[in-house]
């Protein structure tokens, strides 16, 4: 029996277990959402912005492991997906994109609604299709998320011209894909993991540093096990929060420009860096020059290209987290771990104690407080949070621990405001049973907030927390710390909606929150209330985001972070 | 310093555009590129000339390994390598110079392809050094044209066995 090339679309994202897609119609995928409108398995969530179905897509996957899936149609809703898809490249996040083209008779003519969406898209995809025979489609959707998912996941984007869509074919399965110049190693050299296991017995001052690569294997437990055996101390990147619980002793917090004194004090001054699923970004290593100066560094990346590429390894390690950990916790589990570091434990113990960050106690609606008391009256929930891109971001970051992968969604390597709300809604629909928080900033909200429109419509019960400070706060403070308090363009006083209307306006039961009297009251109300719920909490303008390494200086050259 | 890698790739449509798109994202610079299809009608291969001032060859390779449509990279010191530049020079040979001319051609090895009242147009092959020598010889003639092919290489019989 022949079939359409959409139709073949909608088969082969059922026969790869497909439940879900966000996205946008137009005239370039009508063929596609008529073939979609018949899928007695495909849920499709109608977004407001194609920009918020690239993001959905990418929190679905954060929150579920699971490929994220997104589509639009040609031209401007193609071009809409852009910074969605930019965001799931840096971050290393399996989504693919579906685009529709238009027809390929008049590709190259500037037609009506015509982007060369592969073309734009070419360095922020991990590869991309434009499909011009539709027999082809059920080779390319497998291919697709086959390369999306495996070695170092990423996006993959896939145009198809609407006559393509309309072009009958026979279809077949797709049981294999195998790619010629397409082969990510797994596996991690036997001979550097036993020079690892080497260097960690003999160890006097190491640090475990984990990224998202540890999220994305699953390599959490085999982390659990090294660091408790060997007695190392953990510390991540923002990309790598929940791959450790940081309630453990072994805990110091996150590194880098917003990380904790201790952990950034750790890291310049161990002998050990075990570097597993991270790339070394700025943000993290503050001046790269003077980065760990006294550590040899064992790096594990399933990425070759990151090997090496802003640090130097001293035993590079090629594969999947979770693979290498694991031998290297069976290679080391014949010696008696050493564990001969008790003075450096003592150490990092005296810096927690001293450099603990901070919840301000003085009872006033301090942003911090707000991340703190919303942890406290969490405790023991399954909680998802998500992240707006600011001060906001840093402070979620900071004060609400995570026990647990997967639980963090956060922008890390675009740094996308209004990434925040369009995730949850994603990592929601994946995770329906799950408490899932959006903590956001009035800036970042305000970029996606149509999306409201979404939450409302599927009656999604996303926590909107909105750490409400009237300003670009991130932006008002680097303005203020290093261009002499000149504020400008950052003030967001004037504009900005009243929340609780705005909720009202979208059929979302909202309360703005001013005085820290109520916090715990509306936190309440928030949390037993079944639908989605805005909380715009109105906290100190001006508050900063301390401990900070400025930009250029090293890790150590911290700015507070001292306990009072 | 320049690099010579000589790159098999799916021949697919886009696969250049990649490629060029890769190198100058990643600040590599391409001093020459030169595609042609293989024996095998579903791969291309690509002799690329990269220009490395302060990025490590390492990288380039790497970043090249993660297209999907890259199959096969090799890179090679220059002492691995017979290469090879063809070159068109369409140089002034007027009566008066024309001798003169045709006799740096001999020395060089040149054909000489096309002749007209005023003009000689020469091809030449060599390393690069050689065309480049010869276009210094030829210029105080004055040039009208001139188009190289770029480099390719293959590896010497000792590197692949
Ligand atoms: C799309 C986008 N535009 C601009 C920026 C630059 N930027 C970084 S943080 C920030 C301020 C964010 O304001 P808000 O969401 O209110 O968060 P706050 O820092 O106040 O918590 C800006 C403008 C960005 N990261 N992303
Ligand atoms: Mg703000």
């Amino acid at each position: 029996m022949k079939i359409s090339g959409a139709q073949a679309i909608v088969k082969s994202l059922e026969y790869l277990g497909v439940k879900d897609v966000f996205g946008i119609p137009g005239g370039a995928t009508l063929p596609l959402y008529d073939a979609l409108a018949d899928s007695k398995i495909i849920n499709h969530y109608l977004m407001r912005h194609e920009q918020c179905a690239a993001h959905a897509a990418d929190g679905y996957a954060r929150a579920s492991g699971k490929i994220g899936v997104c589509m639009a149609t040609s031209g401007p809703g193609a071009t809409n997906l852009v910074t969605g898809i930019a965001n799931a490249y840096m971050d290393s996040i399996p989504i693919v994109a579906f685009t529709g083209q238009v027809p390929t008779h008049v590709i190259g003519t500037d037609a009506f609604q015509e982007a060369d969406i592969t073309g734009i898209t070419l360095p922020i995809v991990k590869h991309s299709y434009l499909v011009t025979d539709a027999t082809d489609i059920p080779q390319i959707v497998a291919e697709a998320f086959y390369i999306a998912s495996t070695g170092r996941p990423g996006p993959v984007l896939i145009d198809i011209p609407r006559d393509i869509q309309q072009q009958f074919i026979d279809y077949h399965l797709i049981e294999k894909v195998t790619l010629p110049g397409y082969k990510p190693t797994i596996k991690g050299h036997a001979r550097q993991i036993k020079e690892s296991a080497k260097l960690i017995l003999e160890s006097k001052r190491p640090v475990l540093l984990i990224g998202g690569g540890i999220i994305t294997s699953g390599a959490s437990e085999e982390v659990f096990k090294l660091a408790t055996t060997h007695r190392l101390p953990v510390t991540w990147t923002l990309m790598g929060k929940g791959g450790f619980p940081e309630n453990h002793e072994l805990s110091m917090g996150m590194i880098g420009m917003h990380g904790t004194k201790t952990s950034n004090m750790a890291v310049q001054n161990c002998d050990l860096l075990i570097g597993a699923g991270v790339r070394f970004d700025d943000r993290a290593t503050g001046n790269v020059a003077r980065f760990a100066p006294h550590a040899s560094i064992i790096h594990i990346d399933i990425d070759p290209a990151e090997v090496s590429k802003i640090v130097k390894a001293s035993v590079p390690i090629v594969g999947d987290a979770r693979t290498i950990l694991k031998a290297l916790n069976e290679y080391l589990s014949e010696f008696e771990p050493k564990a001969n570091h008790e003075g450096w434990l003592s150490q990092i113990k005296k810096w927690k104690k001293n450099y603990a960050l901070r919840v301000p106690r003085d009872k006033i609606l301090k942003p911090q407080l707000l991340v703190h008391t919303l942890k406290k009256m969490t405790a023991g929930m399954e909680i998802i949070v998500t992240t707006g891109v600011g001060q906001n971001q840093m402070w979620a970051a900071q004060y609400f621990n995570m026990e647990k992968p997967r639980h963090f969604i956060s922008s890390g390597g675009l740094g996308t405001m209004g990434f925040g709300l369009p995730s949850a809604i994603g990592a929601q629909v994946a995770k329906p049973d799950a408490l899932v928080i959006d903590i956001d900033g009035d800036g970042s909200f305000q970029m996606v907030l149509q999306d409201l429109a979404t939450i409302a419509c599927y009656n999604l019960p996303v926590k909107i927390v909105i750490i409400n400070n009237r300003y670009l706060g991130m932006v008002r403070q680097w303005q203020q710390l290093f261009y002499k308090g000149k504020y400008f363009a950052v003030d967001l006083e004037k504009g900005t909606p009243d929340f609780e209307e705005l909720g009202r306006a979208y059929g979302i039961r909202a309360k703005s929150v001013k005085e820290y009297s109520q916090l715990e009251k509306s936190i309440s109300e928030m949390l037993s209330h079944e639908g989605p719920f805005i909380l715009d909490v109105h906290v100190e303008k001006e508050e900063n985001v301390f401990p900070m390494v400025p930009a250029g200086a090293a890790l150590d050259e911290i700015i507070g972070g001292e306990a009072k | 310093m320049k690099h010579t890698i000589s790159v098999y790739v799916e021949n697919k449509p886009g696969v250049l555009a990649r490629i060029a798109g890769l190198f100058r994202r990643r600040g590599f610079n391409i001093h020459s590129l030169s595609v042609a299809p293989t024996e095998n009608a579903a791969y291309s291969h690509m002799t690329i000339v990269v220009d490395l001032e302060d990025k490590p060859l390492e990288q380039v390779v790497k970043q090249l390994h993660k297209l999907i449509n890259v199959i096969k990279i090799h890179d090679y010191l220059p002492e691995e390598v017979v290469e090879r530049e063809l070159a068109l020079i369409k140089v002034n040979a007027s009566s008066e110079v024309r001798a003169e001319v045709i006799e740096i051609a001999n020395i060089f090895r040149a054909k000489i392809i096309d002749v007209s009242r005023n003009y000689l147009t020469l091809e030449v092959t060599g390393t690069e050094d050689k065309i480049s020598a010869i276009i210094a010889l030829l210029k105080p003639y004055g040039i009208k044209d001139l188009v190289r092919t770029g480099k390719v290489a293959v590896a010497r019989g000792q590197a692949t066995e």
